[in-house]
C-alpha cells in the first residue's frame, strides 16, 4: 500500500549535490561546441537549448521531490499524525513549499533568460546571458539547501519507520515505562526490541508479528507513557498516544504489580485513568505482569482496589461491545515474562477479543455477504437421527494404546548422555554387527601385514588353495633336485691357457689406457714426432725385451737396429756426400770407418746421448722449435717474467680485469709511521 | 587403510609416502616418491626406464607368469569377518611369500645359466685370435740361432768407376 511505504521516496539531494548534477547533466547532454563564426540564429538556438534544457531538469527533479512526498492529509490519520508528531506538519509543509516556489522561480527565469536571448546579437552577449540564467538558477538552489536537506532527513527516517498496516488486526501494548511491553513482545513475536533496565530503552513504535487461528496479528510495542498533562509529552511519548488515537486495535494495558519499574499502582492507575478516553471502541485488556516477584493475590488492599477499579473500567468496554458483563475473564489477566507463566494466554486473550469485535462489525456492515464464509460453516442438514462418528479400524485404535502404554525404547542419544556426554562417550558402532560368533565383535583385524594388504588375500578356502600351491612347490623342488646343472660338461680351460689369456688381456687392457691417454693429450699438447722419442720409449734394449717374452732370439734384429741407426749411419745429407767416396762397397757400413765429418756431427746431435744436459726444465728436446737450450731458457725466463705481475695481483689470467677492491682501505687511510701521505 | 602400488616402479606406497595425481578424466596416479613423479612428468614411458618393474617384466627379467600372484587380488566385494579365516590367511601369507621368494630366486638363476658356456666359448675365441699378443707365430720361435746376418755380395758398378776416375 502506497500509505504506508515510504521507503521509495527517492533521495534528496543536498544543494550543492543538486546544483552538480544537474549542470553536469546540462554539459553532457547539449552539444558543447560553438564557433564565433556560426550563424547568429544558430548561436542564440544553443544557448536557448542549454537554458531550457537546464530548466526542465530542475523542474523535473524538484517536482519528484514534491510529489513524492507523502501529503498529510491524504494519508491515514494514523500516520499524519505519526509524521506531525515526529517532523512537526508545518515545518513539513513549508519545506515543500519552499521547494515549489523554488520550482516556479526557476521557471520563470528560465522565460526571461530565453526572451532575451532571442535578441542576442554576438556569441559573446549570449553566452553571458546563458551564465547568468545557470548562475541565477544555481542561486535559487543554493538557497533553498537547508530546506532539501531537512528533507533529506526526514525521508531516511521514514523510510525507517516500522511497517504498521492501519486496517489490519493490531494489538497494542502501553503502559509506563520499564513494565515489561517489549519482553512481552519479544515473547510473542519474532521481533528483537531492545529490553535493559533503564527507562525509554524503547524510543519508537516496534512492529512484531504473531499467528492466532490461522490469521496474523500485528503487535505494537509502543514506547512507555508517563502521567503528565497532554502538552507537557515528549516526542516518544507522543508517537504511542497517536498510535492509541489512531488505530483500531486490541489495547493490553500493563501493569507491574512488582513496582519494579519504579512507579506504584497507583500512579499506574492514574495514567490509566488519564488515558482511558482513548480506549474507547478498543477491546481492553489489562494485564499484570512481573507476577514472578509479586503475586496477584499477595497485593496489599489499597492497589487491589486500585486494580479492580481499572477492571471495571475494562468491563465496561466489553458492554460498549455488546458482550456479557460477567464474561470478565478476559479482562484482567496475570503472566510473567521472565517465566513465560500465562504468556500465551494473554495473546490468546486479546486476539480473541480483538476478533470477535472486528466480526461483529463486519457483520454489521454492507459487506457481510463478501466474508460470510469466513465466519460460517455450512453443515448438511442431517437427514436422521442416526450417529455416524468417524471409523477407525480396529487395528489402529489398538495400536495407539499400546504405542502409549509401552515405554520409550532407549536411545544412543541417552546412552551417550549417561556416559559422560559427547565428548567422552564414543559410541560402539560394532554393537550391531552380525557375525558368525558374537565374541568377534570387538576384533581388530591386521590391514597390512610385510608390505601386502591382508584384505586381498582373505579367502575362505585359501587354506585349500594354501595346499594346492606347496604341493606344487614340493614337486618341483624335487624335480630340480635330480638335475644338476649340466652346463659345462667337462670343459675347461687348462692352467696353462688360463695364464696365457690373463696375459692377453693385461696387455690389451694396457693397449687401451695407453690409448686413451694419447687420445686426450693430442688436443692439449703438441704431439712430438716419435723420430725425436721424448720419453726414450722406442730404445733397442726394450725393443730386444719384448722379442725374449714372445719367444723369439733378439739379437740379431737389436744388432740390426743398432747399425742402421743415426748415430752410426749419420744424417741422409752427410751420409750421400760420404757415400760417394765409398761406392761399390755395401750399405752396411761399420763405426770404424765413418767420416771426420760424420763422427763430429753425430758426436754432438744424437738424440740418445742429449740425456747430459742439464738446467733447462724438461731438458732439450729438439721438436719443440727451439733452436738450442739457451734459447730456451731465455723464452722461459720472458714467460715467467710476464706471468708474476698478474700472478701476484691474483689474476686468473690475460684477460682478467676484474679489481676486486677499487679502494682499498688500507692502502687509503692510515697516519705513515715516518715520511710524507702525499701520494696514496 | 590400503598399500598402493606406485604406477611408475611399481613399489609399494606406504602410508605418509609419495603423491598422489588425479587426471581431469578421473584417473589416478600414485608415486611412491619425487623421482617416480618427476619421471613421470617428463612423460618417460617406465616400459623403457631400466629400473622399473614394468620394464623388468617386460623384458623378462622378472617373473611374470606364477600361481603365488592369483592369490594375491583386489577384491571388490567385502567379505565377512571371520576370525579363523583371518588368522589362517595371516599365516598363509607368510608360506605365499616364503614359496614367491623361492620360485623368483630359481628364475634370475635360470637366466644366468648359460653364462659359463658362453664364456668358455669367449675364452676360447680370444686365445685364438690374440695369441700372438703374447706368443712369437711358430716359424721364428723354431729358428732362434739363425745366420740372419745379410750376405755380402759384391756388385760390380761401372758407372760408379767411371765417375771416380
Amino acid at each position: 500500500m502506497v500509505q504506508y511505504n515510504f521507503k521509495k521516496i527517492t533521495v534528496v539531494p543536498s544543494g550543492k549535490d543538486f546544483i552538480d548534477i544537474i549542470l553536469s547533466r546540462t554539459q553532457r547532454q547539449t552539444p558543447t561546441v560553438v564557433h564565433k563564426g556560426y550563424a547568429i540564429s544558430r548561436l542564440r538556438e544553443f544557448y536557448m537549448r542549454k537554458v531550457k534544457y537546464t530548466q526542465q531538469n530542475f523542474h523535473e527533479k524538484l517536482s519528484a521531490i514534491i510529489d513524492e512526498f507523502p501529503r498529510l492529509e491524504g494519508i491515514h490519520p494514523f500516520y499524519g499524525d505519526l509524521l506531525h508528531v515526529l517532523y512537526n506538519k508545518d515545518h513539513y509543509k513549508l519545506a515543500l513549499g519552499q521547494v515549489n516556489t523554488a520550482r516556479n522561480i526557476i521557471g520563470k527565469i528560465a522565460k526571461d533568460y530565453v526572451r532575451l536571448l532571442k535578441y542576442g546579437d554576438s556569441l559573446y552577449r549570449c553566452k553571458s546571458l546563458k551564465v547568468a540564467a545557470l548562475g541565477r538558477m544555481c542561486t535559487v538552489i543554493k538557497r533553498i539547501s537547508p530546506s532539501l536537506a531537512y528533507l533529506e532527513q526526514i525521508r531516511q527516517h521514514m523510510a525507517r519507520l516500522p511497517s504498521i498496516d492501519p486496517n489490519t488486526r493490531t494489538i497494542l501494548i502501553c503502559g509506563y515505562p520499564n513494565v515489561g511491553k517489549s519482553s512481552f513482545i519479544n515473547k510473542i513475536t519474532r521481533a528483537d526490541v531492545d529490553v535493559q533496565p533503564y527507562a525509554f530503552t524503547t524510543k519508537s513504535l516496534f512492529v512484531g508479528h504473531t499467528d492466532y487461528k490461522y490469521l496474523r496479528y500485528q503487535v505494537i510495542d509502543t514506547p512507555g507513557i508517563l502521567d503528565r498533562p497532554f502538552e507537557d509529552r515528549n516526542i516518544i511519548e507522543m508517537c504511542s498516544i497517536t498510535a492509541l488515537a489512531h488505530l483500531k486495535a486490541a489495547v493490553l494495558f500493563f501493569l507491574d504489580i512488582s513496582g519494579s519499574c519504579g512507579y506504584s499502582i497507583a500512579q499506574q492507575a492514574a495514567l490509566f485513568h488519564s488515558i482511558k478516553s482513548l480506549f474507547m471502541n478498543k477491546p481492553l485488556v489489562i494485564v499484570c505482569n512481573k507476577i514472578d516477584l509479586q503475586p496477584l493475590e499477595g497485593l496489599p488492599e489499597e492497589d487491589m482496589k486500585l486494580v479492580m477499579e481499572m477492571k471495571a473500567e475494562a468491563v465496561k468496554s466489553i458492554l460498549a461491545q455488546g458482550g456479557d458483563s460477567k464474561d470478565d475473564e478476559g479482562v484482567l489477566l496475570t503472566m510473567s515474562t521472565m517465566t513465560d507463566e500465562g504468556v500465551i494466554a494473554v495473546k490468546n486473550a486479546a486476539c480473541e477479543r480483538l476478533l470477535n469485535q472486528r466480526v461483529e462489525i463486519k457483520m454489521k456492515s454492507k459487506k457481510i455477504n463478501d466474508c460470510l464464509n469466513r465466519f460460517h460453516v455450512a453443515v448438511p442438514k442431517p437427514r436422521d437421527t442416526k450417529e455416524r462418528p468417524p471409523c477407525i479400524p480396529q487395528a489402529v485404535i489398538e495400536a495407539r494404546a499400546t504405542a502409549n502404554a509401552k515405554e520409550k525404547r532407549k536411545l544412543e542419544k541417552d546412552l551417550e548422555e549417561e556416559n559422560g556426554g559427547a565428548g567422552v562417550y564414543s559410541a560402539s558402532l560394532r554393537k550391531h554387527y552380525l557375525l558368525a560368533n558374537d565374541e568377534w565383535k570387538e576384533d581388530v583385524m591386521p590391514e597390512i601385514l610385510d608390505g601386502h594388504n591382508v584384505y586381498d588375500f582373505v579367502d575362505p578356502d585359501i587354506l585349500q588353495r594354501l595346499e594346492e600351491l606347496e604341493q606344487e612347490e614340493g614337486l618341483r623342488l624335487e624335480g630340480e633336485a635330480v638335475e644338476e646343472d649340466f652346463e659345462m660338461d667337462g670343459k675347461e680351460l687348462t692352467e696353462e691357457e688360463k695364464a696365457l689369456l690373463s696375459e692377453i688381456r693385461r696387455k690389451k687392457k694396457l693397449l687401451i689406457q695407453e690409448h686413451r691417454i694419447k687420445k686426450s693429450t693430442a688436443e692439449s699438447r703438441p704431439v712430438v714426432p716419435r723420430k725425436f722419442d721424448k720419453d726414450r720409449k722406442y730404445t733397442t734394449d726394450r725393443m730386444g725385451r719384448e722379442l725374449s717374452a714372445l719367444g723369439i732370439n733378439p739379437s740379431a734384429a737389436v744388432n740390426r737396429a743398432r747399425s742402421r741407426s743415426l748415430s752410426t749411419r749419420g744424417r741422409k745429407r752427410d751420409r750421400s756426400l760420404a757415400g760417394q767416396g765409398e761406392d761399390g762397397e755395401a750399405m752396411d757400413i761399420d763405426t770404424e770407418h765413418s767420416n771426420k765429418k760424420l763422427r763430429v756431427r753425430s758426436r754432438s746431435i744424437s738424440a740418445s746421448r742429449s740425456r747430459a744436459i742439464i738446467g733447462a726444465p724438461g731438458g732439450f728436446t729438439p721438436g719443440e722449435g727451439f733452436r738450442d737450450i739457451v734459447q730456451k731458457q731465455q723464452a722461459l725466463k720472458i714467460a715467467k717474467k710476464s706471468v708474476r705481475q698478474r700472478n701476484k695481483a691474483a689474476c686468473k689470467g690475460e684477460g682478467d680485469r676484474v679489481i676486486p677492491n677499487l679502494k682499498p682501505k688500507h692502502l687509503f687511510s692510515g697516519k705513515r709511521g715516518k715520511g710524507k701521505t702525499t701520494r696514496r | 587403510m590400503r598399500l598402493e602400488k606406485c604406477w611408475f616402479c611399481s613399489s609399494t606406497i606406504y602410508p605418509g609416502h609419495g603423491i598422489q595425481f588425479v587426471r581431469n578424466d578421473a584417473k589416478i596416479f600414485r608415486f611412491c616418491r619425487s623421482k617416480c613423479h618427476k619421471n613421470f612428468k617428463m612423460k618417460r614411458n617406465p616400459r623403457k626406464v631400466k629400473w622399473t618393474k614394468a620394464y623388468r617384466l617386460l623384458h623378462g627379467k622378472d617373473m611374470t607368469k606364477d600361481s603365488t600372484f592369483e592369490l594375491e587380488r583386489k577384491r571388490n566385494r567385502p567379505e565377512r569377518y571371520d576370525r579363523n579365516v583371518t588368522e589362517k590367511t595371516l599365516q598363509a601369507i607368510k608360506k605365499i611369500d616364503k614359496i614367491r621368494v623361492a620360485r623368483e630366486a630359481r628364475h634370475h638363476a635360470m637366466r644366468f645359466k648359460g653364462k659359463k658356456a658362453m664364456e668358455h666359448r669367449a675364452a676360447i675365441t680370444e686365445l685364438e685370435k690374440s695369441i700372438d699378443l703374447v706368443k712369437a707365430p711358430a716359424p721364428l720361435l723354431q729358428a732362434p740361432q739363425e745366420d740372419t746376418a745379410k750376405l755380402k755380395v759384391k756388385v760390380s758398378q761401372p758407372e760408379a768407376e767411371f765417375m771416380e776416375e
